[in-house]
């Protein structure tokens, strides 16, 4: 089944202000509501946008299979390693020892209210990070292998 | 009162979008209207004062799950029932 041209111009005019909306949520994650997950199936609805929009050949040239099972690998590990990280510095798992004070996201909260900090958390900001890979790793792989099976027919 | 008026009619939709699902014997229909439903259960999240729960239906049941639906019916046949 082959889309309109309407149906892929707005794919295309869409794609870049849904990716933008993904990393705000996804990096705001400690501040507003949302995080990692829903900012990385907001990332993975936009790569949704693009693979039914186009046909199956055409998509998998952008999207390709093996990057995302990569990327989901990536998000896993820096997981890991940034729960890892406290406790090579003598603490517990995933203890907090970037805040207040570390080099990245390491300021201190200011009290009362106001305009919120991006730079505070510690580690929670770089978990939802490696949270939000992961997720839109592991989505694009899903609708991929299901895609993958009707490939003849569209 | 307002906020009464708007949960009644939010709930109101999603019970019809929900025996909408139910009735429509064309699957692709009854997968728009599930995509309606899970539209309208993220407004109801959101009123009910849980963003983050909304933000995480919108994406994944109006977005991700319709279009897996539509995906899945591509691969099967359009009407529910009939063979081939």
């Amino acid at each position: 089944m082959q889309m309109s041209s309407i149906v892929k111009t707005t794919a295309d005019v869409l794609f870049p202000f849904i990716l933008i909306y993904g990393f705000y949520i996804i990096i705001h994650g400690h501040l507003t509501p949302g995080g990692g997950f829903q900012g990385g199936a907001i990332l993975a609805s936009g790569v949704l946008l693009l693979l039914l929009a186009y046909k199956y050949a055409e998509s998998t040239n952008v999207v390709r299979q093996v990057v995302m099972k990569s990327l989901e690998s990536t998000g896993l590990l820096l997981f890991i390693i940034a729960a890892l990280s406290a406790m090579m510095l003598g603490a517990g798992f995933f203890f907090n020892w970037l805040s207040p004070g570390g080099i990245l996201f390491g300021d201190i909260v200011a009290y009362g209210s106001g305009t919120a900090n991006l730079n505070t958390g510690g580690l929670i900001p770089i978990m939802n990070i490696a949270v939000g890979i992961e997720v839109v790793g592991a989505i694009s792989v899903i609708l991929l292998a299901l895609l993958s099976g009707i490939k003849e027919k569209i | 009162m307002i906020e009464i008026i708007l949960h009644a009619l939010i709930l109101t939709g999603m019970m019809i979008a929900a025996i909408l699902v139910f009735n429509f014997k064309d699957l692709v229909s009854a997968a728009v209207a599930f995509g309606l439903f899970s539209f309208l259960l993220a407004i109801e999240f959101y009123l009910l004062q849980a963003p983050d729960v909304a933000i995480a239906e919108a994406a994944i049941g109006a977005g991700l799950t319709t279009a897996a639906f539509m995906i899945a019916i591509r691969g099967t046949t359009k009407k529910e029932g009939d063979e081939a």
